[in-house]
């Protein structure tokens, strides 16, 4: 199902870190879908080369589409609008910056990290 | 006051504009409990008799009917189609020609005016009408169709009555296609408000717009044919000229003939006596409108009756107002003429002076008239360039505050005058609204818009010269509150779409974040991503997932499909113009079969397919296109469908063969980017089954070419497409449409549909002619070349994408796990298709998780 092979050469990656892909698979500024063992996340490789993932579900709309939004900034932070009603969130913290009148709620987000090209995922709560 | 005891009841009769207004005025300012009758002659609810000429221009009756809710308020009964046939002050009753007694505690006669012919022999053959109701002007259409069928030529056609009411009419012959001449028997055009020179300049600006202008002539007789249509007129001169249609506009006459039978105090040259608080002589009867005779004057302009029904109301509640006397100043609502004459335009106030400004060349004749000294101005006339009389008018009376030279020059001359408008300036005087009075909308009631200010003050809601003077009072108190009008797109661009096109178009820029560098700030939004692309795609013409812009569009453009509330999608292909074949229809059945999709046929005349996986995607678009299909753009701000009735190939009744030109028009303007959806229609004859009138653009077939109708709308806010022209031949047709398109897409705002869009373009439908057909703004040649590049580069989005492997990889369900279907979607049967299941079914269990391809129990 993972479309990564590990070069055997790769460095371990330390415990709780999951490889999802190489950044090269993803496109600056908008999103993609991944598989977390059975949780949908949706990752997002910014114009500066950062790269983020939250829940791909959109609490608004219960449909996991998040990944599908459109990237943008809002002040300082950078930004997913929803595809279906459009709040918009912050990417770094999850925090929905635009409720569209509706009452707040808030991404799960996961630490992300590029490592030889590889974006990886920490699983768990250290 | 009440004879009946507790609650008082006022009968009005007439339900035209000034009845409205009074009925209006009078709950809006009283809990009293006022019971109110309203008796009028004519089966309609009360309109817009002073925009009468726009049902010419495409208005409909409904379109112009006045605010509903005053009469549709439970204390008002409203009897329409009901004739008051006489007055019986005895009992304080009306007995209306049904024979209804109507008792009343006042009554309030409006009854208006009729409208005169001329007392010569044959003022009544066939083809010869008045111009005052709307049942006149829709008899005048279906007789100038009518007629000019039956002899299989356009018409020639004679308005009898040269004043602002026969200019109208004769433009409106004009826009019916009637070769027209304006028959005046006095020496000059509008005598009633110009003097000669400017009479002079007005008739030269009238034989400009191609209407032959007679002076001097007066009407003996009009001739018929056997069957007593009228053929021809003599004048007095012993000329006799041939006509087909004879509209009279030789004045009105006061409806006063119930005054006259109840023994009221009438004026010898007609109209009810009333005095400074709207009294009959007798003491519970009021007089108002055109009806009401004050000074032994009548007038046919509706700012003083209004004037007359709102001190009429105040009356009624026991308070004190008085009718200040008639304000005779007009403007002229003949497009491309203008002219307008107010306060004391002829100079008869004792010292008066006047300045004048004359450019014969340019057709404009300029008279100020004002106080012996220079300093007061009292009156003026205005002729080929009345841009001025919005900001002058409301100064009639007060210090001109310069030199009056200077108002009469050309208009980039000098700035006109209106910010320092003193508030008690009377700005709108069909509504009574002052300069105070708008500043105060703006103020106090947070109004940021000509639009808001309008709907809260009423003024501009009338006749609407008034509109650009208000739009120069609104814009200078904004700035003055520092909230000056703010058209910025979003926090990453202070400026406005249209602003914005301009400077991607100027600048050459292709690329996003070129644009963002150099004219917003950080990295964009939902907001101004997908208008960039828009824009950047109607000015390069690429695919719009090319490169960097496709990270722009809302997921709906970027997977060229609709988004679903589950997070699945639709997909439609195009059917131009509704037409399909039986083989094109087996395979969308089959393909929804392969695919599980639920299929409905939209109210666009063509097949949804519904709950197609992001993966899924590429698989059944590649057996779309195989099978000769392309996208049907439902996702994109774009081209929609264009609705077709079937049209002369079958119908009995169709002139032109409306499938064909949709089809053509379907495969021209397909992948249009535009602010926002485009939608045509067209129907193959006036009985309509397209709903053309209700589409962006709407065309309909006649004998004698295409119709063809701009700026419809269903949706949120319905709104009827209005003519723009007739009788175009195919390639007129297909030009008028490029450039329309194109001038909307080069400047409407984001997200605005051309019914707003057209609503807000100064000048209206006239101004748009002009742009298309006249290329006023010079700028033809850039629209059409837009438009030749649009068609050069149009390839079908889908097609183009199964080509590009790169493309395809943004179909991936999952970057880690390509094809594994979004393991929430749970679907269930309904009528036999698959329908998204609820929550409660999900928790129920039994519903059908997707899997790589999906089979529906039935
Ligand atoms: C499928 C369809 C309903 C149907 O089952 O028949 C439909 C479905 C949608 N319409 Fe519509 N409209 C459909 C015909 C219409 C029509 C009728 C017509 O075109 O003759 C109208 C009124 C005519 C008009 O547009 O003037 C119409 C007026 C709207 C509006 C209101 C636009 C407005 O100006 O007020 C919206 C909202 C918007 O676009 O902002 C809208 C938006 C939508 C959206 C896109 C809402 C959304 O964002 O999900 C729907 C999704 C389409 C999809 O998933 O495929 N739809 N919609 C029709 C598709 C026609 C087609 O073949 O393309
Ligand atoms: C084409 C056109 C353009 C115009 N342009 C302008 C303009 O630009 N500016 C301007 O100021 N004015 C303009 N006018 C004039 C303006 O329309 C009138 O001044 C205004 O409508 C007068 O209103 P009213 O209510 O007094 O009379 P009306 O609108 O005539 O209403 C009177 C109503 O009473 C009904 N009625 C009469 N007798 C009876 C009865 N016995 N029982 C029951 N009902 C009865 C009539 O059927 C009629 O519907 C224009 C008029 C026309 C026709
Ligand atoms: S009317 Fe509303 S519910 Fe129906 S298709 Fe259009 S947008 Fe959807
Ligand atoms: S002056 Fe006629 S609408 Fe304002």
């Amino acid at each position: 199902m993972t479309m990564v092979a590990h070069e055997a050469d790769a460095p371990a990656l330390p415990v709780g870190w999951a490889a999802i892909c190489r950044v090269s698979d993803l496109e600056v500024e908008r999103g993609r879908a991944a598989l977390l063992g059975e949780t949908q996340i949706a990752l997002f490789l910014l114009h500066s080369g950062r790269v983020h993932a939250v829940q791909n579900l959109d609490p608004y709309s219960g449909a996991h589409v998040i990944s599908r939004g459109i990237v943008g900034s809002r002040q300082d932070a950078p930004t997913v609008a929803s595809p279906m009603y459009k709040q918009v969130f912050d990417l770094r913290t999850g925090v929905c910056l635009d409720t569209q009148g509706k009452e707040p709620h808030t991404l799960r987000v996961w630490p992300a990290a590029v490592q030889n090209g590889i974006v990886c995922i920490r699983q768990e709560q250290p | 006051m009440s004879s009946t005891g507790t609650t008082p009841h006022v009968v009005v009769v007439g339900a035209g504009m000034v009845a409205h207004r009074f009925v209006e005025s009078l709950l809006s300012r009283t809990d009293e409990q006022w019971r109110v009758t309203v008796v009028g002659e004519e089966p309609r609810h009360p309109y817009d008799r002073v925009g009468l000429t726009s049902f010419f221009a495409g208005a409909s009756a409904t379109d112009l009917e006045l605010d509903p809710s005053p009469l549709a308020d439970e204390r008002v009964r409203f009897l329409r189609g009901t004739t008051v046939a006489r007055i019986d002050r005895e009992d304080a009753a009306v007995v209306t020609d049904r024979g209804e007694h109507i008792e009343y505690d006042r009554l309030v006669l409006a009854t208006g005016s009729y409208a005169a012919r001329l007392a010569v022999d044959g003022y009544d053959h066939d083809g010869c009408f008045v111009y005052r109701t709307l049942d006149d002007v829709e008899r005048l259409e279906r007789y100038v169709q009518e007629r000019s069928t039956e002899l299989g030529r356009p018409l020639v056609g004679t308005v009898i009555g040269g004043g602002l009411l026969g200019l109208e009419a004769a433009g409106a012959l004009q826009g019916l296609g009637v070769e027209c001449t304006v028959v005046q028997s006095s020496d000059r055009l509008m005598s009633a408000q110009l003097d000669l020179p400017a009479g002079d300049a007005l008739r030269r600006l009238i034989e400009d717009r191609g209407i032959r202008v007679r002076t001097s002539a007066v009407t003996t007789r009009l001739d018929a044919d056997r069957d007593r249509h009228v053929v021809g007129l003599e004048l007095r001169d012993g000329a006799w000229e041939r006509t087909d249609v004879v509209v009279f506009t030789v004045g009105v006459r006061p409806r006063d003939e119930l005054a006259r039978q109840a023994g009221l105090d009438v004026d010898p040259r007609g109209g009810i006596v009333i005095d400074d608080g709207c009294r009959t002589s007798d003491d519970r009867i009021l007089a108002i409108g055109e009806v009401a005779s004050f000074g032994a004057q009548c007038v046919g302009l509706v700012a003083p009756g209004y004037a007359m029904a709102e001190v009429a109301a105040t009356r009624l509640l026991g308070q004190d107002a008085a009718f200040p006397g008639f304000d005779l100043s007009t403007k002229l609502k003949l497009s491309g003429v203008e002219v307008a004459s107010f306060g004391d335009a002829f100079a008869e106030t004792p010292g008066a002076l006047d300045v004048v400004y004359a450019d014969p060349i340019a057709g404009v004749y300029k008279k100020l008239v004002v106080s012996d000294d220079a300093k007061t101005l009292l009156g003026g006339i205005l002729v080929g360039d009345a841009s001025a009389y919005g900001s002058l008018r409301p100064l009639v009376g007060r210090a001109l505050g310069g030199d009056p030279v200077a108002y009469l020059m050309p208009q980039d001359g000098v700035a006109a005058p209106t910010g320092d408008l003193p508030d008690d300036a009377l700005v709108c005087s069909c509504n009574s609204v002052t300069a105070g009075t708008i500043r105060s909308a703006v103020h106090d009631e947070g109004c940021t818009d000509v639009a808001a200010v309008k709907a809260c003050t009423k003024a501009g809601a009338a006749c609407g010269s008034c509109v650009m003077t208000m739009k120069k009072i609104v814009g200078a108190e904004l700035a003055k509150t520092g909230v000056a009008l703010s058209n910025a797109l979003c926090e990453h661009f202070s400026m406005s779409r249209r602003q914005l096109f301009d400077a991607v178009r100027v600048s050459g820029l292709q690329t996003f974040s070129g644009v963002i560098d150099r004219f917003g700030t950080g990295r964009g939004c939902d907001i101004c991503k997908p208008a960039l692309a828009s824009i950047l795609s109607t000015l390069t013409g690429r695919h719009v997932l090319d490169g960097e812009n496709a990270t722009l569009q809302d997921t709906n453009d970027h997977v060229m499909a609709n988004l679903q509330k589950d997070g699945s999608y639709s997909v439609v292909p195009r059917i131009p113009g509704g037409e399909i074949t039986p083989e094109g229809l087996l395979v969308i059945g089959q393909v929804a079969q392969d695919f599980g999709l639920y299929t409905k046929i939209t109210g666009g005349q063509r097949i949804d397919m519904f709950g197609a996986r992001l993966e899924q995607l590429p698989d059944i678009w590649r057996r779309l296109v195989d099978a000769g299909f392309e996208s049907g753009h439902a996702y994109g701000k774009s081209l929609r469908t264009v609705k077709s009735c079937v049209g002369s190939t079958w119908c009995r009744y169709g002139v032109q063969d409306s499938v064909g030109m949709a089809v053509q028009l379907e495969l021209r303007y397909r992948g249009l980017r535009s602010p926002h959806k485009i939608k045509l229609g067209v129907s193959g004859c006036a009985r309509e089954c397209a709903e053309a009138r209700g589409k962006d653009v709407g065309v309909i077939a006649t004998e004698a070419g295409w119709n063809m109708y701009v700026g419809g709308n269903g949706g949120f806010t319905p709104r009827h497409a209005v003519l723009l022209a007739e009788g175009l031949d195919d390639e007129g047709l297909l030009r008028a449409i490029d450039r329309f398109l194109m001038y909307y897409i080069f400047t409407a705002d984001r997200l605005q549909r051309t019914a707003p869009w057209f609503e807000d373009l100064e000048g209206g439908i006239d101004e748009l002619r002009r742009v298309i057909f006249d290329d006023s703004l010079g700028i033809c040649d850039d629209l059409d070349a837009a438009m030749a590049h649009h068609l050069d580069a149009y390839e079908d989005e889908w097609k183009a994408t199964l080509d590009d492997p790169e493309k395809l990889r943004r179909f991936a369900s999952f970057v880690n796990a390509p094809t594994t279907p979004d393991p929430s979607l749970a679907y269930t049967a309904e009528r036999g298709q698959p329908r998204p299941a609820t929550t409660e079914e999900r928790e129920a269990g039994g519903v059908l998780i997707a899997g790589t391809t999906l089979e529906v129990r039935r």
